[in-house]
Formats: structure tokens, C-alpha cells, sequence
């Protein structure tokens, strides 16, 4: 191991991370409030979670124990070679099981299984700013958030209304965080904005093309905003997950032939693989867990069914996904 | 109309360096009242109505404003906050080109309902009753409320932008132009709704116009402005029929008779 002595421990030096963790420690005073860092230039491009990677980074210590979801998904490229980064730069024990993990970064999803006091989420957030796409101006936006005019969010859930007759936002759907400032949740499904509401978890939010920080500590209200008669309501299922039967979690649709042949399964494959009491989940959480070796190398025959090794689809419907 | 007007300006003036854009400038505004403010072009009309509704900040002199409440308020020294939000509700501010005061992406009953929302109502199916009845007011058909106003008229877009502004029932609305740039029957379609909306609604208004037609019908009263001064101000009808200063006259005689 020693090619990795040339890094510093957990990659960005100490100067860089004593900078995120003051702009982290803001976010915290301020919950749903965006603060500015200077984001650094990661070894992967922008997209791919370089503002989630920087306060991972930022917090992970020689006895954290890191998760790394992507869409809900161990197994897919971003979690596999972010896991695989922290296991090379800061040699710290990494896991799929929620409930093992200390720090989690998420490319939008939450965990299904509740989070716990003393665990930290990492959302990876490609545009921080919830009014962006009403107000281009970030000079605007800025003075909309201090002066608290969020009149303009509600436009665009009644332009929703107005179009659909109902509030058609999915995914990254504008949260008011502790009845002060309005957030941007990510693009995480709004099935999983409950889920935030007093969680006593610490969620951390990083975009590092847009260099903002922000936070919500535990125990925090989180309030999806809506109408008073068109109230806000997540997703459901009408069947349950095709591989574990689970009910009331959020499945992802996977084509398995040309032919039109789909099925639904948990996007929490973590959750899924616990429930059915996969084998093959418990041994690749073990080889996961141990230090060195390249991961990632998950084969997609080491599983009974194929379709659930394939990447799901994103749900970040056409929007660009990080 | 009270005896106590809306608005009191007290010697404003606004310098781009040493340039005048309007100098030493007085008048009161009572409730109700529509004020005509008439000019060539550069002649710090729109400067004047810049400063009066915050969107600038004057050199010198003073703007008093009596809120709903009957307290007398400062312009200027207000918070920022407070003068937004002035701006959004007891004010309105509908400009020459309708593009710069609505929100041309979203649709005409989201422009609408947009102040209603900013004030704090959470309520879809109040907001666009709201909408619906004001697009009506203005003689937008109700079938147009999901278009965007890209999908407008000039005309029609003036219209939007009126009703955006009034949803609010504001009691003072500046005016920049509102019929510029407009054919003249939309023009005069326009102008009857504006006269009959300011009388139904009681609003006060400020009117920044070269049209001096526009003038004579909306306003009844008028300050002339000259490089930055007002020359004669007075009721419009005694100001057109009897123009005193020399500019005013050169501008009555201006007119084209057709």
C-alpha cells in the first residue's frame, strides 16, 4: 500500500476540509440556509458527485463505516468507484447495510430502513437552488431567500395543478426546512420527503459545481409545500416489490426483454436483499467490508436474477442527473 | 377623496454624476387621484417614476408614503424588505413593455395569482376563482388562463400585466408608458379599461406618458417636465386648453390634427 502514502487521508488536505467543515458547521446553524465553499477539483467530473464526495471527505474518520448509495443502489457505477475511492484514499471499512453505516452519501435516495441518531446522510446535489428554474438571477434568488418571498415556488405547483390537476413534481420537490428557508431536497423522489421530517440523522447537502454547503440537523422540520386543497402526497404502488414483496417503499421499474416485460422491485437493494435474506447479499457485503482489493467487481451471475444487477432506470426524468 | 393625500414628494431630485435626471421635484398625491407626468423623451419622467417607486434611489429630497394603517412612512428610509413588499401589495407597477413585468414562461393565471400567492394564500382554488374573475376584468377570455403570455397580443399582454397588478387591490399604481408601442383601437380599448378600472377601484395613479391624448383622458391632473424640472403642473384640462410656460405651449401645438 504504498502508492496511497502520496495522499492525504481521505484525499483533500486539511486545510480544504477544516473550510468544508466551517461551511458544514454554518449549514448546521442555519438549516435549509446555502453556503457558499470553495469546491475543489475532484478526480471525477462534475455530475458524479463531487459536492457529496468533498463533505464525505470532509467528515469520514479512520472509524467511520461508509455506504455509498446511487439511486438507491449499491451496486451501480457511482457507489461502486465512490465506495472504492474511500476504501483506497482513507482505508476505512465500507458497507452496504444502512444499519452498519455511520456516514451514507446518497445519490437520491433515502434509505428505506429509518436512520438512527449518530448516523450522517451525504446527499450529492446537482443544483442547490429551488427557485433556479423560476429565477435564473442568483443576485434575485439570494434576496428571496433573505427576505423570505416564496411566493414564486407555489407558482410553479400551481402551474403544475393548472397543467396536470395535480402537483406533478416527483422528484427534487421544494421542501421548508424548520418554517424559515425553502430547499431543494436533491432530485430525490418526493416519496422519500417524509423521511426528513425530524430524522435523527444529520443530512448533509454538497453540490460542488455550484459550491454550496447546506444541512439539516436532526430533529428538524421538514415541510413539503402545498396547497391547502391539493395537499401534499408521495407516490404509491399498486403491487409490491417483485422480488421481496415489500409494500410501501419505492420501486423502480426494470425491463427484462424487448417485449415489453417490466416488473417493479425495491430501489433500495439493500433493503430488498435483507428482506429476502439473500445469501449472496450478506457474502458481498463481507467481501465489501474488507480493507484493500479492488470492489466494484460485483458479477451479475453471483445473483439469481439478472435484471436486478442491471442498472434501474434513473429517476431523474430527463432532468441531468448527479 | 380624504384630506390627507397618499403621497407626499418633497424636492427630489436624482443626479447620474453630474447629469440631471430630475431635480427639485414637489407634488402631493391624493387617493383616487390620477397624475399625469408628461415630457419629450430624457426629460426625467421615467427617472422620476424610477425613484418615487423605489426602484431607484434618489440624490436628495424626500417621498412620504400613508400606509393602510394611516402612518406615515419614509420611502426611503424603509427596509428593503418592507418596500418589496409595499411593492407587491398595496402598489403596482406596470411597464411599457409587458415582457419586463410578467413572467413570460409561466402561465397567465400563474401571473395573476403570483402576488396572491406572495402575500400568503394557499388556497388553488381561491387563487385561480381570483384569476379567472380578473382575466375577465380585463376582457381576457377565460379559456386563455393556461397560455403563456407568449402566446399574447401586445394588447392582450397589457392587459395581463394590469391585472397581475391590481389582483392585489393596491391603492397606488406607477405607469410607465401602458400604452406604448400599441395600435391605436387597442389603444383606445385599453384606455377606457384603465378609466374604468382606476374609477371603480378608486386607485391612485401615476402616468408617465408623451401621449398627451392619454393624458387628457386618464389623468386629471398633469406636471409638465423639462431637462429634468417640472415647468407648470396644474388640472389637465386648464393645462392643455391654457398652457402657461412656453415648452407646454410648443407641446399642445405639437399635437397632430388629423
Amino acid at each position: 500500500m504504498t502508492d496511497i502514502a502520496t495522499y492525504n487521508f481521505a484525499y483533500l488536505d486539511e486545510q480544504t476540509k477544516r473550510m468544508i467543515r466551517r461551511a458544514i458547521l454554518k449549514g448546521i446553524a442555519i438549516p435549509g440556509y446555502q453556503v457558499p465553499f470553495a469546491s475543489r477539483e475532484m478526480p471525477m467530473p462534475y455530475g458524479w458527485g463531487t459536492g457529496g464526495v468533498q463533505v464525505t471527505a470532509s467528515i469520514i474518520g479512520p472509524d467511520d463505516v461508509l455506504k455509498v448509495i446511487d439511486q438507491g443502489a449499491d451496486d451501480t457505477t457511482n457507489a461502486v468507484s465512490i465506495r472504492a475511492f474511500f476504501k483506497k484514499v482513507a482505508k476505512v471499512a465500507v458497507t452496504t447495510e444502512t444499519a452498519k453505516a455511520t456516514i451514507i452519501q446518497t445519490r437520491h435516495r433515502i434509505p428505506e430502513q429509518p436512520l438512527t441518531a449518530g448516523q450522517v446522510l451525504v446527499f450529492q446535489v446537482p443544483i442547490p437552488e429551488p427557485l433556479r428554474f423560476l429565477e435564473p438571477r442568483e443576485t434575485e434568488t439570494r434576496k428571496m431567500h433573505a427576505l423570505e418571498e416564496y411566493g414564486l415556488m407555489h407558482v410553479k405547483l400551481y402551474e403544475d395543478i393548472a397543467r396536470h390537476g395535480r402537483i406533478a413534481t416527483t422528484y427534487a420537490y421544494p421542501v421548508k426546512v424548520e418554517g424559515r428557508y425553502v430547499m431543494d431536497p436533491s432530485p430525490t423522489p418526493k416519496f422519500d420527503n417524509p423521511k426528513m421530517h425530524r430524522s435523527p440523522a444529520l443530512q448533509l447537502f454538497g453540490a460542488g459545481r455550484e459550491k454550496r454547503i447546506y444541512a439539516v440537523p436532526p430533529f428538524t422540520g421538514v415541510v413539503s409545500l402545498d396547497f391547502e386543497d391539493h395537499p401534499f402526497e408521495v407516490q404509491t404502488f399498486d403491487q409490491p416489490c417483485a422480488l421481496c414483496g415489500a409494500e410501501n417503499v419505492y420501486l423502480d421499474e426494470v425491463i427484462l426483454d424487448d417485449h415489453g416485460g417490466h416488473m417493479f422491485v425495491c430501489s433500495d437493494t439493500d433493503h430488498c436483499e435483507k428482506r429476502r435474506g439473500d445469501p449472496t447479499s450478506s457474502s458481498w457485503g463481507d467481501r465489501a467490508e474488507g480493507a484493500g482489493g479492488a470492489d466494484g467487481q460485483s458479477s451479475p451471475s453471483s445473483t439469481p436474477i439478472p435484471a436486478l444487477r442491471a442498472d434501474p432506470p434513473h429517476n431523474g426524468e430527463g432532468k441531468e442527473a448527479e | 377623496m380624504t384630506d390627507e393625500p397618499l403621497l407626499r414628494v418633497s424636492a427630489l431630485s436624482k443626479f447620474y454624476g453630474s447629469r440631471v435626471g430630475c431635480e427639485n421635484v414637489t407634488f402631493d398625491l391624493w387617493p383616487g387621484e390620477v397624475l399625469a407626468v408628461v415630457g419629450e423623451s430624457g426629460s426625467g419622467k421615467t427617472t422620476l417614476l424610477n425613484c418615487l417607486s423605489t426602484r431607484l434611489l434618489p440624490s436628495s429630497g424626500t417621498a412620504s408614503y400613508r400606509m393602510r394603517d394611516g402612518q406615515w412612512r419614509e420611502l426611503y428610509r424603509m427596509s428593503e424588505a418592507e418596500r418589496r413588499f409595499l411593492m407587491r401589495t398595496d402598489w403596482g407597477f406596470v411597464h411599457q413593455n409587458p415582457a419586463d413585468g410578467l413572467r413570460m414562461t409561466v402561465s397567465a393565471g400563474a401571473n395573476v395569482g403570483e402576488r396572491l400567492m406572495a402575500v400568503g394564500d394557499r388556497h388553488y382554488g381561491r387563487i385561480r376563482a381570483t384569476a379567472v374573475d380578473w382575466l375577465s376584468r380585463v376582457e381576457i377570455d377565460e379559456d386563455r388562463i393556461d397560455d403563456e403570455p407568449r402566446a399574447f397580443s401586445g394588447g392582450m399582454r397589457q392587459r395581463l400585466q394590469i391585472a397581475r397588478n391590481l389582483v392585489t387591490g393596491p391603492r397606488l399604481v406607477f405607469m410607465d408608458e401602458p400604452t406604448g408601442g400599441l395600435d391605436v383601437s387597442v389603444q383606445a380599448r385599453l384606455l377606457d379599461l384603465l378609466r374604468r378600472l382606476v374609477t371603480d377601484l378608486g386607485l391612485a395613479a401615476i402616468v408617465v406618458t408623451h401621449d398627451l391624448a392619454v393624458a387628457r383622458l386618464l389623468s386629471q391632473r398633469m406636471m409638465v417636465m423639462k431637462d429634468g424640472r417640472v415647468v407648470e403642473s396644474g388640472l389637465t384640462d386648464r393645462v392643455l386648453d391654457d398652457p402657461r410656460a412656453p415648452y407646454t405651449q410648443l407641446l399642445v401645438s405639437s399635437i397632430l390634427q388629423v
